[in-house]
């Protein structure tokens, strides 16, 4: 069988040396502004899609946020500032497909005691920039993020910025692969249970 | 202080008042976080002579390195003039260490090595006074470097006592019995740290303060032995167990359900990212060699826990590191392997990788399910009048418990003897004089 042909909600064959190397080699260099992207129209429609992802994940719409997200996707929150290297280094959260319904399933499994009851979130997204990166089809995007979270009868804020690997399918952007950088990515987080 | 100790700790549970009490709380962090020994780092964190990292050590705030001369300190992070920190960052490599405040410099053999307009002091500043504190005693067990300002603590070696068999097993079913510590999964919880120590080889937990994890587990597949599986119908009636190991540590020893043979481990392995590639990849190019390459990415099930502060479970080291009477950080460092004998060859960057996920598993999925329950114990814990914890699983059934010739007990894996164990020794320590010391260079 093909490689192609498996099916990654159920198998995890994509996650191998090159998609790793493929995946660092894009996260590590964000110091490119030659390559930005000035036309407002397009930078308008990221905005949009990553306003509109921000929105899925407050209402918890995790079905209509992982249909944003290509088949073959990555979902990391490093855990050191730069991102340091997912093959020798722990991460805070490093999702393929499989892992990413696996961490939906469990937030609705009703047992998921750090979220039960669930947070509730107001994502701020600002700061969004987009720049061309190899073939034409594809496009890195960078983003701050402020998280409100309300949980456990406080309100706490969750920092950082966001790049996303961002892949044009049959006319649509899709997320290959969402990095998170918390600024506090390597301290100790009270409840890191909610999707970033 | 005076507490009624044996009130407080009796046979079968103990008082509210251990997790709640301020006071109980500040004589732990001279009684236990310095009257015994307490994990601080792991070699493979300062591999290099002048390499450092900060710790604490209870509360106080150290710099755990290796010095000029390759001996491992634990120097306390203050400054012998005013008291202030000397060193703000995580980690780094430096031969000495100067003052932020008003440029005092310490070699980092703790020695002062000299003062601004030094002529304005009639105080001889080469009095050892004037050297960094430092914990009088620190050793290190095949990595893993202990610290106590105990003198009369016996020997590491002699504390660890029976622990040294599953911490060596644990170590050399890698290559070379060597791992290096490699970024972590880092928690806060606002609860007592005895509360995560307590949770270490507790089995009885697992179905449902882990129920979404399991659930999740078993989505695609209704196979009957991934992952914690084993604790879904009689954990009691197999072969796993709980063991009280002397000196307030305990271990967990799931492994006797494993098939023994190369990939038996593997075999309980839930799903992560990679798995199906990295199987494919290993069959394909070394096959039958496969199983116990894949064995190193798997999660090894035990849990050795060592009083007070560190957890060996699957690949991570687990640190508790106390903050308040009622905050913890709970760190879980991961480990990955080297190709130390050569054997292992271009396997090994695959191997590390799914090792990596592996560990990022239980934090994100089950952890954290763990830790609001801890919190909701130390919310539980402000009904005032109703003053008792029990950690009475198993107590008083005849023939339930085992005492083995060597002083260790054994029990079923639900069991609470290790609490009921542990908190002696932590009693014992809470009770008794302190004789607490720190050392300065001469």
């Amino acid at each position: 069988m093909s490689v192609g042909a498996q099916d990654p909600s159920v198998s995890s064959f994509y996650v191998n040396d090159s998609f790793y190397g493929d995946l660092i080699a894009r996260f590590q260099d964000w110091d490119h502004d030659r390559n930005g992207i000035c036309d407002p129209v397009e930078r308008d429609a990221f905005r949009l899609l990553l306003e509109r992802e921000a929105r899925f994940l407050d209402q918890h719409k995790y079905d209509d946020w992982l249909a944003m997200l290509t088949r073959e996707c990555v979902y990391w929150a490093p855990a050191r500032p730069g991102g340091g290297d997912p093959r020798t280094e722990i991460a805070v959260m490093f999702d393929d497909r499989r892992r990413l319904e696996d961490r939906v399933f469990r937030l609705r499994s009703e047992f998921a005691w750090s979220q039960a009851p669930a947070s509730r979130t107001v994502r701020m997204i600002s700061n969004v920039e987009v720049f061309e990166y190899g073939e034409k089809d594809r496009r890195m995007l960078r983003s701050n993020f402020i998280i409100n979270e309300f949980w456990d009868n406080e309100i706490r804020q969750l920092v950082g910025w966001c790049g996303y690997d961002m892949q044009n399918i049959d006319g649509r952007w899709l997320i290959r692969a969402k990095q998170i950088n918390l600024i506090n990515c390597d301290r100790c987080i009270r409840n890191p249970s909610i999707i970033l | 202080m005076s507490y009624d100790w044996e009130g407080l700790v009796q046979e079968d549970r103990v008082h509210r008042a251990l997790y709640t009490d301020p006071a109980i709380f500040n004589a732990e962090m001279t009684k236990i976080f310095g009257g015994t020994w307490v994990y601080i780092a792991h070699e493979s964190e300062i591999p290099n002579v002048n390499d450092y990292v900060t710790r604490k050590l209870g509360l106080r705030p150290v710099i755990v390195l290796r010095d000029s001369n390759n001996i491992l300190r634990v120097l306390y992070n203050r400054c012998t003039h005013r008291g202030t920190t000397l060193c703000r960052h995580e980690k780094g490599n430096a031969r000495a260490f100067q003052c932020p405040y008003h440029g005092w410099n310490f070699l980092n053999s703790g020695k002062l090595r000299g003062v601004p307009w030094a002529d304005g002091y009639s105080a001889d500043i080469k009095d050892e006074k004037f050297n960094l504190a430092q914990a009088p005693r620190v050793e290190s067990y095949r990595g893993f470097i202990f610290a106590t300002l105990n003198l009369e603590a016996p020997g590491l070696l002699n504390w660890l006592g029976p622990m040294t068999k599953p911490i060596d097993e644990w170590l050399d079913r890698n290559p070379g019995g060597k791992i290096v510590v490699c970024e972590a999964n880092r928690f806060k919880y606002k609860g007592n740290w005895k509360l995560a120590y307590d949770n270490s080889s507790d089995g009885y937990h697992v179905i449902y303060s882990h129920r979404s994890l399991l659930e999740m587990e078993s989505r695609l597949s209704d196979e009957a032995n991934k992952g914690m599986a084993y604790y879904k119908n009689s954990p009691d009636s197999l072969a796993m167990y709980v063991q009280y190991m002397g000196n307030g540590h305990h271990f967990k020893d799931k492994r006797p359900n494993l098939q023994a043979r190369p990939g038996g481990l593997w075999a309980i392995e839930s799903t992560h990212p990679g798995k199906e590639y990295a199987e494919a990849e290993f069959r394909r190019k070394y096959g039958e060699r496969a199983d116990s390459l894949l064995d190193l990415a798997g999660s090894e099930p035990v849990n050795i826990n060592i009083f007070p502060n560190l957890s060996l479970l699957g690949n991570h080291i687990q640190v508790f590191q106390p903050i308040s009477v009622n905050e913890t950080d709970a760190v879980w460092y991961g480990t990955r392997i080297e190709d130390v004998n050569g054997d292992i060859g271009d396997a090994l960057g695959t191997i590390n990788a799914l090792r990596m996920r592996t560990q990022e598993g239980f934090p994100n999925f089950g952890e954290v399910d763990d830790l609001a329950n801890f919190e909701q114990i130390q919310v539980g814990l402000q009904c005032e009048e109703d003053e008792w914890i029990y950690m009475n699983r198993g107590h008083g059934i005849p023939d339930r418990v085992k005492t083995n010739a060597d002083g260790t007990i054994t029990a079923p894996a639900t069991d609470e003897v290790f609490m009921r164990e542990y908190i002696k020794e932590w009693k014992r320590l809470m009770k008794g004089p302190t004789p607490l010391s720190i050392k300065r260079e001469p």
